[in-house]
Formats: structure tokens, sequence, C-alpha cells
């Protein structure tokens, strides 16, 4: 079952663009990436889909129903953590929780308690008086602490440490695994969408250019070859359909390579070598490749 | 309407209303203990007031008033009074929504499960709350303190409910116009300066339409819709005044409430 549809949704903020003819969906249970640079539309999507703003056109449902027309019942299975985290400032820890525990039916007190616990939350501090990875802890609470069914993160880890990063991704794959918790995680670092989603969608100037499976869209792309050899020159894997992005470093050479590996293969073999690797290329590596 | 939040927003504004408060009663004290000379020299006063250009007593809203009477006198104060509420009120107006939107914190009400209709009516009630208790409180001190300071005097209570029964009237009309307005501008950082020129800006408007006489100017600004010293003086509203009044702030809150559901929310 799918939790997020959205069809051919289209932003524009008076003349400028927002998000255009944007189509996916986000399958039940599923850590959906969200990838793309800094104003490639990566916010405005989600803000689509929280009712924050309204579509030009397209339209965009949650859980079956229409972002527009249902977005106070969609939104009470859902928890958001925005990218900036901004809250009320004269208020305490404990009691921007408690506030937002108010709007969800249910008691959600030892919740509270355990997530606070989990991030090293101190709930008797003045929001105000928060450093900037503090501030996001609130967030993570607070967009937890419902027991939502989706989960929105929109560049979640900024501001968190190292530490906190990898308690904040176990605390996510948990909730998924155990919970069956769908997320929609947005962010420009590929490496965390890499260790944590199954499947990716990448987005250039407000457009979709690729929705893959993590896994197919490190397999489909570009191996990564290098090869060690004496004398060899750039020319000599030239001529091979599939070979690009030829370099040389000492005594080898290396080259993306997109085509028949068994053709590759005979080549090498043709040759004498002293090391070969053939690698799949990072999510970085095949990003760069959809933005050059 | 939801209470979670009605609670919430008249919590924030609990410190601005007793504030507001302590200032107009500041401003009864201020000027209050003074009646008693200006009563007993009341020949003294009028000379005095001749000497001023009509214009000026216009201005002021002290041509019609009778100085030497309790409520002439006390009309006088009441435009201060206004003013103050004026301030008081557009600032609830200008900021009701705004200030979410300048301190960035207008997405966690708008991401939890409450359709924005909901979200402005409690809002709007709480500030309305808070206004009543500031008109209350008005209430209270005028009657108290006129009582204090009017020594042997006498003076029409009724005449004086009738004054201050038109503060919720008048408050209402800043609180929207102001409302509909930051809904109209792109962002609003700093609430105050919108707040003190919406109420100057009509106490002004009412000082010139006071010097120019009865002229068209009078149907823009509650300050006149309000005069005090017009109603002390016929003890009645004038009733057109009043419906232009009542329609504009209908229309400034249903054109708030229509943009507020269809507004996109500027990200932080």
């Amino acid at each position: 079952m799918n939790v997020i549809e959205v069809s051919r949704l289209t932003k524009y903020y008076g003349t400028a663009r927002g998000i255009v003819d944007v189509s996916f969906q986000v399958e039940e249970g599923e850590i959906f990436g969200f990838i793309g640079p800094n104003g490639a539309g990566k916010s405005t999507t989600i803000r689509l889909l929280l009712g924050l703003i309204y579509p030009t056109s397209g339209r965009a449902s949650i859980f079956g129903r229409d972002c527009v027309r249902a977005g106070a019942e969609i939104r009470r299975h859902i928890g958001y953590l925005p990218s900036e985290v901004f809250y009320y400032e004269g208020m305490k820890v404990i009691d921007l929780l408690r506030y937002s525990a108010s709007f969800y039916a249910g008691d959600f007190t030892a919740r509270l308690h355990e997530l606070a616990e989990y991030m090293e939350l101190d709930l008797s501090r003045r929001i105000e008086n928060l450093s900037l990875g503090n501030k996001k802890k609130v967030g993570i609470v607070q967009g937890l602490l419902h027991a939502p069914k989706l989960l929105f993160l929109d560049e979640p880890t900024s501001g968190l440490d190292p530490l906190m990063q990898r308690r904040f991704f176990d605390l996510i794959r948990r909730e998924n695994r155990q919970r069956g918790v769908t997320v929609f995680f947005s962010s420009h670092i590929l490496g965390e969408v890499q260790r944590l989603c199954h499947r990716v969608g990448i987005i250039r100037e407000g457009r979709m250019i690729e929705l893959a499976d993590i896994r197919t869209l490190q397999q489909n792309t570009y191996k990564k070859v290098r090869i060690l050899a004496e004398g060899l020159s750039p020319e000599a894997f030239g001529g091979l359909p599939g070979v690009t992005n030829v370099q040389t470093d000492n005594n080898g050479l290396r080259f993306f390579f997109r085509g028949d590996i068994n053709a590759l293969l005979a080549a090498l073999a043709a040759r004498r070598v002293s090391d070969v690797s053939i690698e799949e290329p990072t999510l970085e590596e095949i990003f760069m490749h959809y933005y050059e | 309407m939801n209470p979670n939040i009605y609670r919430h927003e008249l919590r924030l504004r609990l410190r601005s209303v007793l504030i507001w408060s302590a200032g107009i009663l500041a401003l009864h004290l201020l000027y209050l203990p003074f009646y008693q000379s200006f009563a007993t020299q009341a020949a003294l006063i009028e000379q005095m007031k001749s000497s001023f250009p009509p214009e000026f007593l216009a201005a002021f809203g002290m041509d019609g008033a009778d100085l030497s009477q309790v409520l002439g006198f006390y009309s006088f104060i009441f435009l201060f009074v206004q003013i103050c509420l004026a301030i008081q009120a557009g600032n609830y107006g200008f900021g009701l929504l705004s200030v979410e939107e300048s301190q960035r914190t207008a997405d966690f009400l708008l991401t939890r499960p409450v359709p924005r209709g909901h979200i402005f009516v409690s809002k709007v009630l709480a500030a309305s709350t808070a206004l009543a208790v500031s008109a209350a409180l008005v209430w209270g001190e005028a009657f108290v303190l006129i009582d204090l300071f009017r020594g042997a005097h006498p003076y029409d209570p009724a005449l004086l409910a009738l004054l201050l029964a038109g503060i919720p009237l008048f408050q209402a009309f800043f609180f929207s116009v102001g409302l509909a307005v930051s809904l109209l501008v792109r962002r609003i950082r700093s609430v105050t300066p919108y707040g003190l020129g919406l109420g100057f800006g009509m106490y002004a408007l009412g000082a010139f339409s006071g010097m120019l006489g009865e002229t068209p100017l009078e149907w823009l600004t509650p300050f006149k819709h309000f005069d005090a010293a017009r109603i002390v003086q016929r003890r009645a509203y004038d009733v057109r005044l009043l419906w232009l009044n009542a329609a504009a702030t209908l229309l400034a809150l249903a054109f708030s409430y229509w943009r507020y559901l269809h507004r996109d929310i500027p990200a932080a």
C-alpha cells in the first residue's frame, strides 16, 4: 500500500519555480530518501505534503486522502522534523513537548521521557537557552512523541554531533522496524541517505530526475575501474564501448565503465596487469553524475 | 475552536494585558485628581479655552466638552485611554498570526492535526478575551476612580456606562484592521511600529477631521465613531458611524479568515 502518492505536483511562488511535475509514491514501511542540492525543491515538496503551502497544480495524497482537503486528519499520524527548528522561546522544553502532545489522542508521558532520555535532552531548560543541537533534539522528540505512522525528516542531522547522529539513525531504524513507521527523509548528505534509505528520489531544479532502489541505482550505473600495469597509455581501454572519464595516475588508469562487463574482462585478460579493482560508485558519485 | 491553542495564546498575552492596564490606570491616576480644581474654577477654564484657537480645541476633543462637568472632564481623559486601547488592540491584531511567522514558529502549529480555521478562531478568541479583560479593567477603573475623585460633583453613571460600552467595538476595529493588514504585507518583523502607526494615525485623522468640522474624514476613524466628547454631549452614539465601524471590522475579519485559510506559510 502506498502511504504517499504524488502526481504531477507543481508549485510556483508567483513566477519563481518551486517544483514542477513531480510524481512519486512511497510505500508503507519504506524509508524513502529525497535528495537534491539546496534550492532543488525538497522543502517545497515536504511543505506541500504537510499542507503548509498549496499546490499550483497536480495532487498529493497521504494515507489515501487528499493533502489539501483532509490535511488536519492526515496530520494526526504525521511527525515532522523541520530542517531549522524554531519553537516558542519563552517555554520550557517539557512545556513545549506537553503542548505538542496535547494535540493528539492518548497519553504520551512515558514515551516523552523515554525519548528525551535516549536523546539526552534536558527537559527543564528554556528553549531560548538551548544550543542548535539541543533544539534539534527537541525537534526529534517532538516529531516522534505521538508515535506517528509517517515521519517527515527535513535535513534532520544538521546541528547534531556524530554520536547523536548515530543514535538518531538507530532510533529511526528502530521506529521503522518495530512500529513499521514510513519515513520520508530529505537530505543533501548522500552518505546518510545511503546508510538509511531503501529507495531514493533525486530532485534537481524542481524536477524529479531519478527514482530508484538504492541497490539498483548503484548497480545499474557506472562501475569505477582502476587498473595497475606497466606502460599503460590512456588510449589502452579508450576504444572499448562504455568507457568514459579516463584518467591516469602512477602506473595506472582510472575510468568509469558502463556496458557489457564481459567485454571489459576480455580486454583485461589480453593484458598483463599487476592489480585491478572494479567498484560500485558511491551515491555521491552517481549523484554528481546526475548533476553534471 | 481548539482549547489548547486558546489557553496557550491567552497565557502569552497575560503580561501584556497587565502592562497595558497598568498604563491606563496610571493615566487615570494622573489626570483625574485635577478634576476638582477644574470644576471649582469653571469660569477660568472657559476663559483659558477661549484663548486657544478653536481648531486646537477640536483636535483634542475639548471643543464640545464641558470640563467642569465630571463626564465632560472624563471624556477628555478618555481620548488618551482610547489611544492606549487602540495601540494595544492594533498590536494584538498585527501580531496574531505574523509573530509566529517572524519568529518562525508557524510550522509548529500548522503541522498539528488542527484545521487552519480552528487555529484562526482559537487565536482570535484568545486575543478577544485579552482585550475584553482590558476593557473590563477600564470599566472598573473608570467607575471607581471617578467616584473617588469627583468630590461632591454629580454624574450620570448610565451615561458613563454608555460611553464605556463602545470600548469592545472600538478595540475590535483596531484588532481586525491590524490582522487584515498583517496578512497583506509580506512579513512583519516587529509589530509595535505597525500598532503605533495605526493607533496614532487614526487619532491624527480624527484630530484633523475635528479641525475641519463634520467631514467625510470622520467616517474613516474610530476616534470619530466613538468620539467621547460628542457621546457625552449628545448622550448617544451616531448610529450611522457605529454601523460603519462594525461593518469595517467584520469585513476585515472575514477577509483575514479567508486569506489565512488560503495562505502559503513562508518557510523558515
